[in-house]
């Protein structure tokens, strides 16, 4: 086997790996912290302080943000997890060969399209003049427009749909090597369906629920787009707030500081979520 | 619950109505989007006014088409171009960090792989707002030492490069690591055998081996960067990538033009994708 032989062979090899974790992962955070951690005091003049993570605490508009935005983003798991567990345990246990690779294929296709496509396709069904309201009033269950654009149920929509595939696919990895002879044995001992569901399919599909579920509340609290064209300008998305404290408002401390806490949840829940199932980072990962 | 077991005829069907509503949810918005691409009318919003393809071959405002549209086919060009170069620069460092990680032994070996893993798991927008913030730390740095202004350092392209690199290396390394796992290294030591020297052996042995792999790797990386918004979205300068452009135009209100680039993207995609499938294909047989 050809690998490194000597000290220097090995540095070289890790050169490239260290070069881009310690620029642009850890140096940049470890940065990002420092400037959360200062306070304006005059131009280019600042003081050490937790004075912009105080601000957080103090200005109800920001927690409530902050906690509205865990809470939907926890909704949007649930619901992908109850609305994609049957359709995981259709294409593994229940379609076979062409069919369930065409199924699985077919979870997959939509998400080869840039977020943005798929969002603008929620506007196009769900706003005013869109084909939804239209269909309503042509088939006369309404009869003037109706907005289903700009409220909390519109970005759910969004959020659900744009997570399926990370739900779909560690889901239908684990109930895939479930052994039909369990459900068979349970069946012949006379359990009814739903005792077989809870006491043998569930359990043997924890880790792909608990992996699924982390991806997909990761990817919700970190979701700009969604929350941003379908919940409109009353959103009230954390990243949202991040973005404005940087990009409009200049007020960099401030950003930083939201960053540091969106990211402390972030983490959070993932340790929490692998410590829970005892999985661990590179297993879930590789 | 499995086919083997018999099951009550209506549940059955209650089931596979939902499995295909599940399906047509997950086609509906991007067949929208696709169908309103061709609509005559200068909202992609029903009624159907006719078939078209002015929306791509348009030429006169405001019926312009989207290949006579100079800021998207510009914005086009620079997503391009941002993926050639984010692509290759994460195939070559994660074609060496595979080596790194299957073939060297060093201390702390476990830690630094969970370090490289750690790029997925934050999200998008902070990995953006912590490159800006500390590229901006060095450039102001460099400014006030020696007075050079460091334009790379600002956001744009370069940023906006380095932001996506940085988390898609991760999956590079992942894909092409996964592959050399399962290579055989008696061939390599045949080449040395035969009187191969190391890099000899690694060019003509190794490296065609890793090849699909590689392949796959620098298309994901194509469809990852192209459709990345998050980073993007904090690094961006003065040249907007086309989710950017896109994002402003459905801000202002969408035309159909936004359905044409879409449907684009769509295709592009998928063609992408099935030029890897076709990679992977040949890949399974030896």
């Amino acid at each position: 086997m050809i690998g490194p032989r000597t000290k220097l062979g090995l540095i070289l090899l890790m050169s490239p790996l260290l070069l881009w974790l310690t620029t642009l992962i850890i140096i940049p955070h470890l940065d990002m912290l420092y400037v959360s951690l200062r306070e304006k005091v005059g131009v280019r003049q600042y003081e050490f302080g937790f004075g912009n993570y105080m601000t957080f605490f103090t200005e109800p508009l920001y927690w409530n943000t902050f906690a509205r935005t865990a809470y939907m983003s926890i909704m949007a798991t649930v619901l992908t997890l109850f609305i994609g567990f049957p359709i995981s345990y259709y294409i593994a246990k229940i379609a076979k060969g062409r069919l369930k690779m065409a199924l699985f294929l077919l979870c997959l296709v939509p998400f080869w399209v840039s977020e943005l496509v798929r969002t603008f396709g929620w506007m196009i069904l769900l706003r005013e003049t869109g084909v939804i309201s239209s269909f309503l009033q042509w088939s006369g269950i309404v009869n003037q427009p109706v907005e289903m654009l700009y409220n909390d149920a519109a970005i759910m929509v969004g959020l659900v749909y744009t997570s399926m595939l990370f739900m779909v696919v560690p889901l239908v990895t684990t109930l895939d090597s479930l052994d039909d002879s369990l459900i068979e044995a349970g069946y012949d001992l006379g359990a009814s369906g739903f005792a077989i569901l809870k006491n043998i399919v569930i359990p043997h599909a924890v880790p792909g629920i608990v992996t699924g579920s982390i991806v997909v509340f990761m990817l919700s609290l970190g979701n700009y787009l969604t929350p941003i064209l379908l919940g409109g300008k009353s959103s009230l998305w954390f990243t949202g707030m991040i973005y404005s404290q940087f990009i409009t408002r200049f007020n960099w401390e401030q950003g930083a500081a939201f960053g540091f806490l969106l990211l402390g949840l972030s983490s959070l829940i993932v340790f929490v979520g692998l410590k829970l199932s005892g999985q661990t980072l590179a297993k879930t990962m590789g | 619950m499995i086919p083997t077991i018999k099951q009550n005829p209506i549940i059955k069907l209650i089931y596979n109505s939902y499995v295909v509503l599940f399906f047509i949810y997950l086609a509906l918005p991007l067949s929208v989007v696709a169908v309103f691409a061709f609509n005559d009318s200068q909202f992609p919003s029903l009624p159907w006014e006719g078939f078209t393809l002015t929306w791509f071959f348009g030429t006169e405002q405001p019926w312009l088409g989207v290949f006579n549209e100079r800021r998207i086919m510009r914005s086009i060009g620079t997503s391009a171009f941002i993926a050639l170069c984010v692509s290759f620069l994460s195939i070559l460092v994660g074609t060496i960090n595979a080596f790194l990680f299957e073939r060297a032994n060093f201390k702390f070996k476990g830690f630094l792989y969970v370090l490289m893993l750690l790029p997925l798991v934050i999200p998008g927008i902070i990995l953006g707002i912590s490159i800006l913030v500390f590229s901006n730390f060095v450039a102001n740095g460099v400014e006030d030492l020696t007075g050079w202004e460091i334009e790379a350092l600002r956001p744009g392209l370069t940023l906006v490069v380095l932001g996506q690199f940085s988390f898609i290396t991760t999956i590079a390394t992942l894909v092409i690591a996964a592959r050399l796992k399962k290579f055989d290294s008696s061939l390599e030591e045949a080449a040395l055998n035969l009187g191969a020297s190391q890099w000899q052996a690694i060019y003509h042995v190794t490296l065609p081996f890793l090849r699909p792999a590689m392949i796959g790797a620098g298309i994901v990386a194509l469809l990852m960067s192209f459709e990345n918004f998050n980073t993007t979205l904090m690094l961006v300068g003065s040249d907007a990538p086309l989710t950017i452009t896109m994002f402003d135009r459905l801000k202002e209100g969408s035309t159909p033009v936004l359905n044409a680039v879409s449907l684009l993207l769509m295709i592009g995609s998928s063609a992408l994708a099935l030029v890897m499938i076709f990679f992977q294909k040949t890949d399974e047989k030896p």
